[in-house]
């Protein structure tokens, strides 16, 4: 009896596993670390940091190819954008980027990379196989932000001193509309389905949700948390579900992360992470949102069904910007 | 863009040596990135420089405002600030981007003038809070004998009173004149200044209250004590300097040294300033009229990002320009002030020089809301 008994119970015990989800799947995360001019690597299923590896000089922006087959960084100093192979770490080549390449974002097929020169008013767009230089895009005073269109047709830079989104064919490279938003534009995000942009504004405070087929601003999503000097709300990067129904906004060195409805745009949390929060990055699969706190050397994780953080994971000094592997 | 020159004796450092486009290089590089942004709106932006002494420069002003010119930054000290806003017609707006004198933000102040460069006082209460913070209460003041030098000297006591601070010993540095350089003059210098210095009460650190260029440069390592000197030497409250980087200072500082060729001094940042928050309220109001500027400027919505890690905006009740301030040892950025746990019901900024309830300006009542 009591043999059958614990068959039973080791029965239940299986067919309960049986109904939890599938566990999530295993992820490389890399964050590049600004100060300690490393990426470090973090496997997502466990969480621990499995290497860190150089990243050339003052590594800032990063991405991924869509088939995980490159993965590329601003080295700011070194003024050029270096790719590295995601399984071994060894770097491959560089590509040129015009000088003080910060942040950039891929074409949605993998190519080109278009890469914002903060000190030359450029847009740069640089052939990934060819390593060619395709276009230099003047645009407004201190571009950072990129972002690109799911169908890859417009891609929108942001220009810091000049507080602008520019609207740029990635067919013609000509900028087609160009939207005044608040001070100092940090970051642009579409949502997957193209219908919506949203620009952060870190010295304005602001995200603006933009209309990309007439370039009106819709909303201005404000942040107000009680006991924070609003001075220290500096919205940076931005993130949108697939589904389009939460916006995650980091905000800078008030340490917390923003939720945002994305249909009413109404602020519903505020995540304390670490501190200076900047960039992030989904997995995948969207379980999990990374964020990169510059000033305590760390990343939080937080679960996105959840809307909570569940760790931070020590990495290098500085950490700046997160990108996570496909699989 | 008027500038006043001034006659005056050479620098006691030649890495301070007066540059022949001091401020003008500033107001060139703003005027550029202005332009830039106005490329995409269809807006036009013109700079129109002049340097003139104090003699001439009523004069200078008042062909710039035959000229038809009503946005004016003047780098000029106070009495002529104050001669040309008096001169100067209704319909023109003049930004003061030089002078710090207290008076002219209070008793002295003219609806006509937005004063981009800080007063001395948020300038020694910058200062003032970073040392409450190190808990370096205790100072000694070394002040200079000229009347700028004892006004400096008088906000350095406004700041110990405010953040709790005690100046602990006074001492002032005469000025008796002669040439600033003399070959191997550093061997006097090293036997000075120890004297000079002795037997004073018991201090955490000399702040030297020296406008007028005249000592504070000798007291470094100097002094009979081993105490750190502050204010005018040492660790300095400035607006810029040239190792600045963060909040991407390091892309204004790299954009005017490839237009000017030299590192950008504070003076060329407070004229990039003014003629930055001009650019914006044009940009935002869609008009280049001055009252509509000022309007713009002096309201709720303006604010400006100067890579000092928040917006900048003005105090409506005197024109004053609000902004961190830097602490530096002429290498690095020290520290940025208002330091952490100075609190203030409206801005953090406020608890830099004086706040609107001790403002004895009354110019701005009609538009200060």
């Amino acid at each position: 009896m009591t043999g059958r008994a614990a068959a039973l119970v080791l029965t239940a015990t299986l067919l309960a596993l049986g109904t939890v989800p599938d566990p999530a799947a295993a992820y490389r995360v890399f964050v590049s670390n600004e100060r300690s001019n490393t990426i470090t690597v973090i496997d997502s299923e466990t969480w621990e940091v499995i290497a860190e590896f150089p990243g050339g000089n003052r590594p800032r922006g990063i991405t991924i190819a869509p088939d995980g087959s490159e993965l590329y960084v601003c080295a700011s100093d070194d003024d050029t954008v270096r790719v590295f192979d995601p399984q071994t770490f060894e770097e491959l080549h560089t590509l040129p980027s015009g000088p003080d390449p910060e942040l950039f974002v891929l074409h949605p097929s993998g190519n080109p990379l278009y890469i914002a020169n903060e000190d030359d008013n450029l847009v740069t767009v640089t052939d990934v196989r060819t390593r060619q230089i395709l276009a230099e895009i003047p645009v407004g005073v201190e571009p950072e932000g990129m972002g690109i269109s799911p169908d890859g047709r417009v891609v929108v830079n942001t220009s810091e001193t000049t507080n602008m989104a520019h609207f740029i064919d990635t067919e013609t490279f000509q900028i087609i509309r160009n939207v005044l938003v608040d001070q100092r534009p940090r970051f642009a995000q579409f949502t997957a389905d193209g219908s919506l942009l949203y620009v952060s504004a870190e010295i304005g405070g602001t995200v603006s949700v933009i209309d990309p087929e007439t370039g009106d601003i819709l909303h201005r999503i404000t942040f107000e948390v009680p006991g924070i000097q609003p001075e220290l709300l500096q919205p940076v990067g931005v993130r949108v579900t697939s589904d389009g129904r939460r916006v995650f906004v980091a905000l800078g060195p008030s340490n917390r992360v923003a939720v945002v409805d994305g249909e009413s745009w109404e602020v519903l949390d505020y995540l304390l992470v670490g501190q200076r929060v900047w960039q992030l990055a989904f997995t995948p699969d969207e379980r999990y949102l990374i964020t990169t706190n510059g000033n305590s050397n760390d990343v939080s994780v937080i679960d996105v069904a959840a809307e909570q953080v569940i760790r931070s994971i020590p990495v290098g000094q500085q950490p700046w910007g997160v990108v996570v592997a496909p699989q | 863009m008027l500038r006043v020159d001034y006659p005056s004796l050479l620098p006691l450092s030649r890495l301070d040596l007066p540059v022949p486009d001091l401020g003008l290089a500033g107001a060139e590089l703003a005027t550029q990135d202005n332009a830039t942004t106005g490329g995409f709106l269809g807006h036009r932006y013109a700079l129109h420089s002049v340097t003139t002494t104090p003699e001439e420069a009523p004069e200078a002003f008042a062909t710039l405002m035959d000229q038809g010119y009503r946005i004016v930054v003047l780098l000029a000290e106070g009495p002529e600030i104050l001669a040309l806003a008096d001169a100067a017609p209704p319909d023109a707006l003049l930004l003061n981007a030089r002078e710090t004198d207290e008076a002219l933000r209070g008793e002295a102040c003219r609806a006509n003038v937005l004063h981009v460069a800080p007063s001395d006082q948020m300038l020694t209460d910058a200062l003032a809070q970073f040392l409450v913070w190190k808990r370096w209460t205790d100072w000694a003041l070394i002040h200079g004998s000229h009347p700028a030098d004892h006004a400096l000297a008088q906000a350095y006591e406004m700041s110990a009173r405010r953040f709790g601070a005690r100046i602990v010993e006074w001492r002032e540095f005469v000025d008796t004149g002669g040439a600033r350089v003399s070959d191997s003059g550093h061997v006097q210098v090293q036997r000075q200044i120890p004297v000079f210095t002795q037997n004073m009460a018991r201090h955490h650190v000399v702040v030297a209250a020296d406008a007028s260029d005249v000592f504070a440069v000798y007291l470094p390592y100097q002094t009979w004590e081993a105490a750190p000197v502050v204010g005018s030497s040492g660790l300095r409250p400035v607006v810029w300097h040239a190792a600045h980087e963060s909040w991407g200072a390091i892309q204004l500082q790299n954009r005017f040294e490839a237009l000017a060729g030299r590192p950008m001094r504070e003076e060329d940042h407070l004229a990039w300033l003014a003629l930055r928050a001009v650019g914006e309220a044009v940009v935002r109001t869609n008009s280049a009229d001055p009252a509509a500027i000022r309007a713009y400027l002096l309201g709720d919505a303006f604010n400006l990002a100067a890579f000092k890690g928040q917006p900048l905006t003005f105090r409506p009740w005197n024109g004053q320009l609000r902004q961190p301030i830097l602490l530096t040892d002429g290498r690095i950025t020290v520290s940025v002030s208002p330091q952490d746990g100075f609190l203030h019901p409206l801005s953090p900024l406020d608890t830099l020089g004086p706040d609107r309830p001790e403002s004895a300006c009354s110019a701005f009542e009609e538009t200060a809301p």
